[in-house]
């Protein structure tokens, strides 16, 4: 079947078999971040972003995203540098392998969420594994990367 | 000794530096294998055993080789008959050579039965569902209690062989057994007034590591089989693959990139062996993607281990005698069977140091499950459960707080370890850490318990451990230093990095050597072609055995520069000095050559290269020491326990990257809460492994674990690098022991089986009313 959907905010064009998931296809698109860690939607490794919002890329078919708009860290870099400086300050990217997806519900966290507690933040988060970092320096860096950006957000209204 | 006034003179050694691959990390780079094999690769995939035990008596390929797009079907009948193991371990391995890439007898549900490889996986799955099995079903072999010498043999073999002194036995389902002592431990526990006898069981827990298990394969210009693979030991693998496919090792170059996380499972060769013969047979480039599922049902988890401990004290409260006996079950195959038992006993029974006499067995059999491997802690954890568990229980025995138990019979700097190989202790900080800890913890306030107005129950538990640092005469680091244009270095690897970081701790170690920045060290690993031989990544190694290797390279390419440097100056190599920057005359810093002139007149008209290549390997295994204590609260109703604080203090010697060795130890704990509370693995009767993915088999979440809380007692080893010993294992060790001892402080409730879910306390509380 033939799919249409903008990846990272170029318009896409393309063939493909109608059960192709969503996280195949933004790989075979170059969006190379994604990455699969399970088969039963529990580890949070591919979530992308759909129309804004977080999703599992593994539990969805391509075709839902046709004619929508899907993110994934390859479009946003600065943002990812940004958070990620936080995280490697800490030395919680570890191996990395759930960076991608993790970062990606940060990202969608931050939208969602105004100045979330720290069990708002364990809570939204709760669906993205890591099997290297055990979870507290990642949440060192989200609230450093979060006071920070509220320092900012306080410095430009002044 | 404080380590304090030493280490504030360092740069760049115990700074929390950032990890030089960070950026790209999160960044999302493709550095991954499945982000780097070529998109021409053939998908392989492998037909798994339903039978726990049988031989195949047909296997009809032929309809499976019609469908389009499939490049080969193999079966037993198509790969070389010469047993290998899968264990990356140093030659000779202590591991039996036990298996075939395919067999006709399968051995384990999940087992390899045939391998296919297409251009799509549509077209692979098609294959694998037409391949048509005749199996002769046999009684499979199960419980690992009876294993030994049972009727039913799970290797009967004749071509299976040991190749070290392990005890092993193929004809009694023995893969290792051997026994070790001190003293007539019966006597001495027959004169102990406290004496405490029980058996503890941990399961095979599984290191799911977020990348699962994947290779890329391909065949270069030179006609030799080329490996891309997420490894812990890229030299093993060589080894390994060139005796499973029965080829000279010269034919094989293995490299690995980056890895999403081993903790010892890729210390094994699960996957590698697939894609290397489709590409070896088809000569097309090849990749295998290990799904969840296998990674969960056939792959190479924590032995399973049976302990049962006898442990005594005087009527002072003195610890006199220990007797171990550990039941390891090895599974299907024998990786890393007979070496992981060993540290059941040696790693923790080292921990007291009044022992007068000690006694420690064990058998490692084979049944037909999975097959066991390496994960972090290496049978050390196990132990550690029993006998930490073991010495709780000895406390409660006597009314005497287990803190104070501890305090009295530790081990402490300066003893001889007679368990663990007769080896001094020359940098141990456990007395530290214990007092930090039971501060940090408020231990005497919250011991034993705490009823709260909710009706919940509060508790604390303790438990000490060891590790070690690498294996002693037999690890081997090696790095190549050399210098380059403008005087930056590389640095060449042969230790791999899987995520911990070690690539930035060692350049941290030649950047501090050879006084330099950071950014002048580039680093490079690890290419069996190209890198100095280095045993790999595991047993705690890295930092103390390859940064040695370091620390030698560096110092003899600084005395190289500094030969080339006073030949230039016209001076004597005694007349100068090095630092950072240049090579001078000692007598006149004025007269000098920088490195970056150094770099450029080597290469020009030079006959000396600017390069060397050191190697370490150490008699010694310094353990690192820690202490752990767990609070939790139980919900006596529901059986609920959550995990409110956990505080470990941790002397691993100077902490080269303070931040890494933080990182490491938070995500140690946390995958032992994990294997203490969630982390179940259940049979079915036919030997079918129930937690086959993420939904039945349960990691600890970021809502699980409460807080964490983490301090360093620093001691100073003298062998390692700049005092450092190891981090990496230790870490895992007392979250099972010290949760289990404050569950039974909440609820008097004994758990002596892992994990222990909310399922298993409530069923006791309602045994107990
Ligand atoms: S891959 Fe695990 S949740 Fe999508
Ligand atoms: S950093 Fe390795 S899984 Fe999270």
């Amino acid at each position: 079947m033939l799919i249409k959907m903008w990846l990272n905010g170029e318009p896409i064009r393309d063939h493909m078999d109608a059960d192709m998931l969503l996280l195949d296809f933004v790989r075979r698109h170059g969006a190379l971040s994604v990455k699969r860690g399970c088969e039963t939607a529990n580890c949070g490794l591919c979530t992308v972003l759909l129309e804004g919002k977080p999703v599992l890329s593994c539990s969805i078919l391509a075709a839902k995203a046709e004619g929508k708009h899907v993110v994934t860290l390859e479009g946003v870099q600065k943002e990812a540098e940004e958070f990620g400086t936080f995280l490697a300050n800490q030395g919680a990217e570890q191996c990395g392998f759930c960076n991608p997806g993790f970062i990606m519900n940060i990202l969608a966290m931050e939208k969602e969420l105004k100045d979330p507690t720290e069990e708002e933040i364990n809570e939204y988060l709760a669906g993205n594994l890591c099997r290297c970092s055990g979870f507290v320096g990642q949440l060192r860096s989200i609230q450093a990367y979060l006071k920070h950006k509220q320092e900012v957000r306080a410095h430009e209204a002044e | 000794m404080k380590q304090n006034d030493i280490t504030s003179n360092y740069k760049y050694v115990h700074q929390p530096v950032q990890k030089k691959d960070a950026m790209a990390l999160v960044t999302g780079q493709a550095v991954y294998v499945n982000d780097i094999a070529s998109k021409e690769s053939l998908i392989v995939k492998v037909l798994r055993s339903p039978h726990a035990h049988a031989l195949i008596q047909k296997i009809q390929t032929e309809s499976a080789k019609k469908i389009p797009g499939i490049a080969c079907v193999l079966t037993y009948e198509d790969v070389p008959q010469k047993r290998f193991t899968m264990a990356g371990q140093t030659y000779p391995e202590p591991s039996p050579y036990d298996r075939l890439i395919l067999d006709s007898r399968v051995r384990f549900v999940g087992d390899a039965v045939a391998i296919v490889a297409g251009s799509n996986e549509k077209a692979v799955d098609k294959a694998l569902a037409k391949i048509k099995v005749k199996y002769k079903v046999l009684e499979p072999l199960l419980d690992f209690r009876n294993a030994k010498d049972h009727t039913i043999l799970v290797h009967p073999e004749d071509n299976w062989r040991s190749l070290s002194q392990v005890g092993a036995d193929n004809k009694r389902n023995l893969c290792a057994s051997d026994s070790d002592g001190m003293g007539d431990v019966d006597e001495v526990l027959a004169n102990c007034k406290y004496v405490v006898e029980e058996t503890y069981h941990t399961l095979a827990n599984q290191q799911a590591m977020m990348e699962t298990f994947r290779t890329y394969t391909y065949l270069d210009a030179y006609g030799r089989l080329n490996v891309v693979s997420s490894t812990q030991v890229p030299f093993h693998v060589r080894r390994i693959l060139a005796n499973a496919l029965d080829i000279s090792k010269s034919k094989i170059r293995v490299s690995k990139p980056r890895i999403g996380g081993g903790f010892g499972a890729k210390q094994t060769v699960v996957a590698e062996v697939y894609p290397a013969i489709v590409t070896w047979i088809t000569g097309k480039p090849a990749k295998m993607l290990y799904s969840r599922y296998e990674s969960q049902i056939c792959s190479s988890p924590r032995h399973e281990m049976e302990i049962k401990v006898r442990v005594g004290a005087d009527e002072d409260g003195v610890i006199k005698g220990v007797d171990m006996y550990t039941l390891s079950n090895t599974g299907a195959f024998g990786e890393h069977g007979p070496t992981t038992v060993g540290l059941s006993g040696h790693k923790a029974i080292s921990l007291y140091g009044k022992l007068e006499a000690y006694r420690f067995d064990y058998d490692v059999v084979y049944t037909n499950v999975m097959s066991a491997g390496a994960y972090r802690g290496y049978g050390a954890t196990q132990g550690i459960f029993a006998l930490e568990s073991a010495v709780n229980e000895l406390a409660d025995k006597m009314h005497m707080d287990p803190v104070k138990l501890r305090e009295q019979n530790m081990v402490r700097e300066g003893q001889i370890m007679p368990s663990y190989y007769g080896e001094r202790t020359n940098s141990c900080a456990l007395d530290r850490c214990l007092t930090r800890a039971k501060e940090m913890m408020n231990w005497d306030e919250k011991f034993p318990r705490k009823k709260m107005e909710n009706g919940k129950v509060r508790g604390v538990g303790i438990a000490m451990a060891m590790q070690g640092s690498g294996i002693s005469n037999v690890d081997v680091g090696s790095v190549t230093i050399k210098l380059n244009d403008e005087g930056f270095y590389s640095l060449s690897l042969g230790a791999a990095d899987m995520g911990t970081g070690c690539d930035t701790i060692l350049a941290q170690i030649a950047a501090e050597e050879l006084e330099c920045p950071l950014e002048n060290i580039a680093v490079k690993g690890v290419d069996t072609d190209v890198s100095p031989y280095d045993s790999g990544s595991y047993a705690s190694s890295t930092t103390y055995i390859t940064g040695q290797a370091v620390i030698k390279a560096c110092v003899k390419l600084k005395n190289q520069m500094m030969e080339f440097g006073a030949d230039k100056l016209g001076l004597s190599v005694e007349q100068v000095s090095i630092d950072g920057k240049c090579v001078y005359n000692e007598d006149n810093p004025e007269e000098y050559i920088t490195i970056s002139d150094i770099s450029y007149a080597a290469e020009c008209g030079c006959n000396t290269a600017m390069q060397v290549t050191a190697s370490h390997s150490s008699p010694v295994s310094p353990p690192p020491y820690m202490v752990g204590m767990a609070e939790v609260e139980v919900d006596c109703e529901t059986g609920q326990v959550e995990l409110l604080d956990y505080v470990a203090v941790v002397d691993c010697g100077t902490t080269i990257n303070p931040n890494l060795t933080r990182v490491q130890t938070e995500g140690g704990l946390v995958q032992g809460i994990g294997m203490a509370l969630y982390e179940n693995i259940q049979y079915t009767e036919a030997g079918q492994m129930m937690n086959n993915s993420f939904m039945q088999y349960k990691l600890p979440t970021r809502q699980d674990i409460g807080k964490i809380r983490v301090e360093f007692e620093e001691s100073y080893e003298a062998t390692g690098p700049y005092g450092a010993k190891s981090i990496g294992e230790i870490v895992i060790n007392t979250p099972s022991p010290a949760i289990a001892d404050a569950v039974y402080r909440a609820t008097g409730l004994r758990f002596r089986e892992l994990p222990i879910t909310a399922e298993k306390i409530a069923m006791g509380l309602l045994e107990k009313a």
